[in-house]
């Protein structure tokens, strides 16, 4: 089985953990491939994953009874898809499909949760690291929601 | 103190209010509430020079004036293109207007983006919805002598794929290999499949070198804001970055009062200003 | 022709009868003379002829927000400062035709505004309007692009000073640079004398033209004693202004208070009704206003006064810039004493006290930078007193 170890340490989230950490990482991932049309999760599923994307585009999307599905955001290269595995009741809020061929890496969420409760500096670097993820797209969708483009009425 | 006296004579002075007549050549849709209009001076005469950045004020017979960035290209002066987003009674009335009608103009006014100033550097040019129309005429400029450049990037945020401007131009442009286009959407439907996110998120990726680039961005003020905060982030020294302000105007030469930001008159300090002259300007409520 | 060469030096002295052959001697060389009169209760500028159009022994009585013309014991011809008018409105009219376009089978042309101006002489105009005219020089004609109109209505102007030897209620020129003496800017420039028995004029040329008006008058030369009473009169109305602003790092104060709570303070008097805009001297902002005529064949666009205090003045697309009052008054104040430095390298305020007599509700220019700089003096107070 291929090692992941080099990819995980690739990948910009990651970036500054040490190789032993890493090598724990390693032990929760898998290599995935998504096809162009493929859903990666549905709204309400169980959030068992989350995705490092290394290669390829993922939308974020949100069913709307009146307009169909909406796309909120899009995910590329470097980005990390799936917080909803950190707290329960660890279910996904969007459905996400691949709008172009994309390759990530899978992690178990199950898997990482236990680890970072055994090793609490394990622990402390993820969560810092998606903590500056969160801060940064809330920022981002707060702009979003300004709608900024559209006409004052 | 100056005196009446002394005054340049006031019969050789130009009447900057007169507006010069201009025949609209080409008018035609962009997206659901964008046009554009080719223009051609209606005497026969020769066109107007501008330089990226600079703007008109354009009169409809009867209606008002209201001032519309060029956003040609420089480099050919005739037809006299702007690109308008119908927001009031005047774009409105443009918006009525047929080939062979007459529009007044008054221009070219305001600073001028620093296209000359950037060569050796790379550019990062970053719009938002309208803003689009004003950084045209730069990326014309800048592929009429794209040698003197280093990497070129063009980052257009907007609100949905039905508001993105100069559709087939970017596309074009996109097939190029010495530019770097990306754009995004604040929303999207299928089949939308590009970038959704704000045109902030695509800074951090962007392929330049922050040491040696001149950024240029233009649209609503909050996304210039934003963006901004990201490219210094990325260590692009506060000095190289210029922006594109908007004010109310009435004349569009520093007389009427109505464009001043702070002690800036918008129409001839600006509008396109280095960023540090209006830092403090831009955080500043209410200003 | 250059006023300040000119400048004769002699001064001289002339009776009360020859004011009225200066009227006169100005009407034969062409020019239209517009200075002080009475009109519904306030002293207006409009045309005049004789010595009786002027406010003969009228006085002015000004505070912050009031305004009334009393009667003087005696019958001095310029006994009164400044009222709600100011000489901008002959040089850089309230209403001014800009162009017309007409429609004539689908092609459209322009019609030029007449430029046939009338050539003004302004008979008493104070030392702080000299500077307002100054002001307003170098906005219209002494920056980027230059305003034909204006400068076609400027060009021949001949001014007739008026040294003030008493100070308006409201005035505070002497802090401004401004005033009470004229020094430069005028062809003729007199200072009345009222005393015991004697009414005559210190009269003195500041320019070639005024020189040859001045020769037309039957002039004396003025007595040491003449000359040194009209100076130590117009020294003591310098010394006896009630009012005065600071000006040493005016835009510096202003510009680093623009977040003091203070703004918000002053916005609960104010109306935003824009009196204050409309009698300031330097006042220049404009608007347009565009019209057809009932056929829809012609069209018309007029420039007209406007304000910065209306909420529509900084209005784009969807809102105004500035919709808080405080904001507004904000605006006003720090383009007036600070932002006005960084444009056009002076002062845009002359001190007449106009906009703190025509305030509705009193507000007071000079008071406003005090309490900017008592609120910063508070504020060190508080931080000195943290400290121990």
């Amino acid at each position: 089985m291929q090692d992941l170890g080099p990819y995980l340490k690739q990948h910009p989230f990651l970036a500054g953990m040490t190789d032993s950490q890493i090598e724990l990482l390693v032990g929760c991932a898998s290599n995935v491939k998504f096809n162009i049309g493929d859903y990666v999760s549905r709204e309400g599923q169980p959030a068992k994953r989350f995705f490092f994307v290394r290669h390829g585009r993922l939308a974020l999307e949100l069913m709307t009874h009146d307009r169909g599905p909406m796309v909120i955001e899009t995910l590329t290269e470097g980005d990390v898809l799936g917080w909803s595995w950190l707290f329960p009741p660890h279910v996904w809020h969007f459905d996400v499909k691949a709008v172009e061929l994309t390759r990530a890496i899978a992690m178990d969420g199950e898997c990482l949760r236990n680890k970072c409760e055994e090793d609490h500096e394990l622990g402390y670097e993820i969560m810092k690291r998606f903590s500056h993820v969160m801060v940064n797209r809330l920022s981002a969708t707060r702009l979003q929601l300004l709608d900024i483009y559209g006409k004052r009425k | 103190m100056a005196n009446a006296s002394e005054l340049m004579q006031p019969e050789a002075m130009s009447n900057e209010m007169l507006p010069r007549l201009y025949t609209v050549n080409k008018i035609y849709k962009d997206t659901h509430d964008t046009f554009t209009m080719e223009l051609v001076p209606s005497d026969g005469g020769p066109a107007m020079s501008f330089q990226p950045g600079q703007f008109n004020m354009l009169y409809v017979f009867g209606v008002g004036e209201v001032p519309i960035s060029i956003s040609g290209d420089p480099d050919r002066a005739i037809p006299l293109v702007h690109t308008l987003r119908e927001v009031g009674s005047v774009t409105s009335a443009l918006r009525q207007l047929r080939a062979g009608d007459t529009v007044g103009v008054r221009g070219p006014y305001g600073t001028a983006w620093p296209v000359t100033e950037a060569t050796g550097q790379d550019l990062v040019l970053l719009a938002g919805g309208i803003g689009l129309a004003p950084l045209r005429p730069v990326l014309y400029s800048i592929l009429f002598r794209r040698r003197k450049y280093g990497q070129v990037v063009l980052l257009f945020g907007t609100r949905s794929p039905g508001d993105i401007l100069y559709k087939k131009e970017l596309q074009k442009w996109r097939s190029r290999f010495d530019l770097d286009i990306h754009i995004t959407v604040d929303r999207a439907i299928r089949p939308w499949r590009g970038n959704v996110g704000v045109v902030t998120s695509l800074i951090p990726r962007a392929s330049f070198d922050p040491m040696h680039t001149t950024a240029m961005i233009c649209g609503p003020e909050i996304m210039m804001r934003f963006s901004i905060m990201e490219l210094v982030k990325r260590g692009v020294p506060e000095d190289h970055i210029w922006v594109s302000m908007e004010r109310n105007m009435k004349c569009g030469c520093g007389f009427c009062g109505h464009c001043q930001c702070g002690p800036l008159f918008v129409c001839k300090d600006g509008p396109v200003f280095v960023y540090p002259r209006v830092k403090e300007l831009m955080n500043k409520y209410e200003i | 022709m250059d006023r300040d060469a000119s400048a004769s030096g002699a001064q001289f002295r002339i009776s009360t009868e020859q004011i009225q052959t200066l009227l006169d001697v100005l009407r034969n060389h062409g020019y239209e003379t517009v200075g002080p009169t009475v009109r519904e209760g306030v002293i207006t500028y409009g045309p005049i002829s004789s010595c009786e159009d002027l406010p003969v022994g009228w006085t002015d009585e000004q505070e912050a927000g009031k305004y009334r013309l009393l009667r003087r014991n005696d019958n001095a011809l310029f006994g009164y400062v400044v009222g709600p008018h100011t000489w901008k409105k002959f040089v850089y009219p309230p209403r001014q035709l800009l162009w017309r376009m007409h429609k004539n089978n689908g092609t459209q042309t322009l019609e030029h505004a007449p430029e046939d101006f009338p050539r003004y002489a302004f008979f008493g105009v104070r030392a702080c309007e000299i500077q307002a005219l100054a002001v307003q020089d170098k906005v219209f004609t002494g920056s980027e692009y230059q305003d034909r109109y204006y400068a076609l209505r400027r060009k021949d102007n001949f001014i007739v000073a008026v040294n003030c030897t008493e100070p308006g209620g409201t005035c505070f020129c002497a802090s401004m640079g401004s005033g009470p003496r004229a020094t430069r800017g005028y062809d003729l420039a007199i200072t009345e004398i009222v005393r015991a028995d004697e009414h005559f004029f210190v009269i003195e040329s500041g320019s070639e033209r005024g020189g040859e008006i001045l020769a037309e008058l039957d002039a004396q030369p003025a007595t040491e004693e003449e000359l040194s009473y009209a100076a130590r009169r117009v020294e003591r109305a310098a010394q006896q202004m009630g009012r005065k602003i600071d000006t040493s790092d005016l835009k510096e104060l202003l510009y680093r208070n623009s977040e003091n709570r203070h703004w918000e303070k002053v916005a609960k008097r104010c109306l935003t009704c824009s009196n204050c805009t409309m009698v300031c001297p330097t006042c220049f902002c404009s608007t347009v206003e565009d019209t057809t005529d009932l056929t829809g064949n012609s069209a018309e666009r007029v420039r007209r006064w406007d304000s910065c205090f209306t909420l529509d003045f900084s209005y784009i697309h969807g809102g105004a810039v500035r919709p808080s009052e405080h904001t507004r008054y904000r605006h006003w104040i720090t383009h007036k004493l600070a932002s006005w430095q960084d444009q056009f390298d002076m002062l845009g305020c002359v001190g007449c006290g106009r906009c703190i007599t025509w305030c509705p509700v009193g507000i007071d220019i000079t008071e406003e930078i005090q309490s900017l700089r008592d609120s910063e003096a508070r504020q060190e107070m508080d931080v000195a007193g943290a400290k121990e």
